[in-house]
């Protein structure tokens, strides 16, 4: 019998700041849940991350930033998520997001949007609950 | 400090408290935990007596503050004398908003300045470069030419304030930008004083924010160190800083070693340059996070001069007294503001920022309380500039040096710290020294777990954040928040293209192609810097010569 395929995320650092705690932390998280996680490093721009998830086949995709320029990435990271047709992989986001910004930013398409102080198991059963449907 | 006699006395009667006395109340209540430990890991005993310092010996450990080992302080008078430094980092949205606060803090009690720049000056990019869109003027300031510096310092005299500056990879252009506006100014440049933090090894392994890769990078850290040692004789060229690793994940005991470790490594480089350590070590300055365990980031700060004059008169044989003393700023930490709840960060910020003082600082920021959802309102900033200025004159914590030297505990734990930070250093030196051990991951590694481990402690409730894990409230009392229009950017943009347009053209090439010749030929790059700079080359221009010859670092990614 084929064995059951692990979940696959891709943890990336869209912007120019460096704060990566969030991110390792969370990426471990996920890793000792069982999850197969690929973590981008920093500094990636929409097109590369949409690129990778791409080449990683991934499921989901957790963006992390603390830098402010969400307004500006995020958008891009979404239309370019749908222009390469991985319409079924779930985008999940975390960082300093004001909560004012908070509906414009699942407009977009991000399903949920985790700010500090948010316990790593809160994040690792979200994905869980909301892994999409292989086809 | 105490006879044998008297030692042997005290542990008859602890074992009787122990065998007799305790067993009994113990078994009307446990204590609240099985053990009680630092965030360093270190185990926190009952009580703390005489036994647990009998070696300490008086004159040797502790001396008097202003003289070896410094342990109670670099200054004779401390703050009997002249108070901390009460400099707030800051810095957002344009030059001229930026200017602003400075002047707002300056009337407010402020006594020092501290630019916080944005993140594609940080990176060396101009404010139209396609990776700084979004980011200019948002988490600092955008200084993308002298122009911006000329307008960030306006009205500022540069003989009277001190500024700090927040900078690594492009701390070069930044000084010789700061340089500059004092030439503009008038202002002898042996007059200029401030602070570069410029220590790019932490940034492989902390903060993170490189530009160039790792040998060329203390190549330039050094090119400042040997510039200010010959002409700017006020300025502390670096701030090796523990500050970033401790945010990054550390523990306190990891901060004080890496960061001593990398001290070392600076003084090797310019001894290495052929500078005498008494002529550069004077200058050195460090910077570190204070947390919210009062007695462990007390006993940190208190070890961390012990060891540093240690390590200058016998690992360097520096002469100088000067060259032994470490003088220290000192930020409240910002991981552990909350957003929820945020006015109890003020609480937080008190108890560090207590913590700083009761250490020995020489400056000291205090965080904002809405800092963990933005950048902090006037409101919030004044509150806690008045909390330095509260512990200053009302708390009595500055009217007497070192004032918990000699506690059983405080002493013991600053002994403890002193010794682990030296089996660190140990470590350091048999891997290869700091560059082996960025390279071979070691930093990344012994932060990445500690970062997980306080995650994992919180997670499960071993480690309560009051208002996050336990004490949790539904209601949020939304609190006011700066934003940075997005404007700021356009108009950042325009003005930086005109200035390309209307600058000498011809003259900017040929001083960026000095430039290149002279990285290419190893010299020192300060002097060539800052004719650039004069020239209104821009900073990506000048990162971008430097980025050509030198390559961009990529980064070692350690989950």
């Amino acid at each position: 019998m084929q064995s059951k395929r692990k979940i696959r995320i891709l943890i990336a650092k869209p912007g120019l700041d460096s704060h990566d705690r969030g991110a390792k932390i969370v990426a471990r998280a996920l890793r000792d849940a069982g999850m197969e996680v690929i973590y981008t490093g920093l500094r990636q721009t929409p097109e590369q991350i949409v690129e990778t998830a791409l080449q990683e086949d991934v499921d989901v995709i957790g963006l992390s930033i603390l830098s402010g320029a969400h307004k500006t990435l995020f958008p891009r990271i979404m239309e370019l998520v749908k222009q390469k047709g991985l319409t079924d992989v779930m985008v999940f986001a975390g960082g300093i997001i004001p909560e004012e910004d908070i509906p414009e930013m699942k407009k977009l398409g991000i399903k949920e949007i985790f700010g500090p102080g948010t316990p790593t198991e809160t994040i690792v059963q979200f994905v869980f609950e909301h892994i999409p449907k292989r086809t | 400090m105490f006879d044998e006699e008297k030692i042997n006395e005290i542990r008859k009667e602890r074992e009787r408290l122990e065998n007799i006395t305790l067993p009994k109340w113990m078994g009307q209540r446990l204590e609240r935990k099985s053990e009680f430990r630092n965030h360093s890991d270190m185990l926190i005993k009952r009580i703390y007596t005489p036994e647990d310092i009998k070696e300490l010996d008086y004159m040797r450990d502790l001396g008097f503050p202003g003289e070896y080992p410094f342990t109670r302080g670099v200054h004779a008078t401390m703050y009997r004398g002249r108070l901390w430094t009460m400099r707030q980092f800051s810095g957002y949205g344009t030059a001229q908003q930026t200017n602003q606060r400075f002047k707002y803090l300056l009337k407010e009690g402020e006594t020092g300045l501290s630019i916080a720049f944005d993140y594609p000056t940080i990176m060396g990019y101009d404010s139209d470069h396609s990776m700084a869109r979004g980011e200019v003027g948002i988490c600092g300031v955008a200084v993308a030419s002298l122009k911006d510096m000329e307008v960030l310092l306006n009205g500022i005299p540069l003989d009277k304030v001190t500024t700090s500056m927040t900078i690594n990879g492009p701390a070069a252009m930044l000084l010789a930008m700061y340089v500059a506006v004092g030439d503009k100014q008038g202002v002898p440049r042996e007059k200029l004083g401030g602070t570069t933090q410029n220590d790019m090894l932490k940034e492989f392994f902390a903060q993170k924010l490189c530009i160039f890769p790792p040998k060329p990078s203390l190549k330039l850290v050094t090119d400042i160190i040997e510039y200010c040692t010959r002409h700017l004789p006020r300025w502390n060229p670096i701030s090796i800083s523990g500050y970033h690793i401790r945010e990054a994940g550390a523990n306190a005991l990891q901060e004080l070693a890496f960061t001593l470790y990398d001290g070392i490594t600076y003084v090797e480089s310019a001894m290495e340059r052929g500078l005498k350590v008494d002529a550069f070590a004077p200058r050195l300055s460090f910077f570190f996070a204070s947390h919210n365990n009062l007695f462990e980031e007390i006993a940190k700060f208190r070890a961390a001069r012990r060891l540093w004059a240690k390590i200058m008169k016998e690992r360097f044989h520096a002469k100088n007294p000067r060259s032994m003393w470490m003088r220290m700023h000192i930020q409240t930490s910002g991981c552990t503001l909350t957003a929820h709840q945020p006015l109890n960060n003020i609480i937080r910020v008190t108890i560090q920022a207590l913590a700083a003082v009761l250490g020995g600082t020489q400056s000291l920021h205090t965080n904002s309380f809405d800092e963990a959802l933005c950048l902090p309102t006037e409101e919030a900033v004044r509150v806690a500039l008045r909390t330095q200025q509260i512990i200053a004159h009302e708390s009595g914590a500055a009217d007497t040096i070192d004032p918990l030297a000699g506690s059983y505990y405080i002493e013991h734990l600053t002994n403890e710290m002193e010794e682990q930070a030296m089996n660190y250093i140990q470590k350091i030196d048999n891997m290869g020294g700091a560059i082996a051990a960025i390279e071979k991951g070691f930093f990344q590694k012994e932060i990445a777990d500690s970062a997980y481990k306080y995650q994992r402690e919180t997670d499960e409730k071993k480690r309560i954040i009051v208002g996050v894990n336990e004490y949790a409230t539904e209601e949020t009392h939304p609190i006011p928040m700066l934003r940075v229009d997005p404007k700021v950017e356009k108009e950042q943009v325009a003005k930086l293209q005109k200035l390309k347009r209307e600058r000498d053209n011809r003259k900017v090439n040929e001083v960026l192609e000095k430039l290149h010749y002279a990285t290419e030929k190893d010299e020192n790059l300060m002097p060539i810097i800052i004719e650039a700079v004069k020239s209104y080359a821009t900073l990506g221009e000048i990162c971008g010569v430097l980025r050509k010859v030198y390559g961009e670092y990529k980064e070692l990614i350690v989950i």
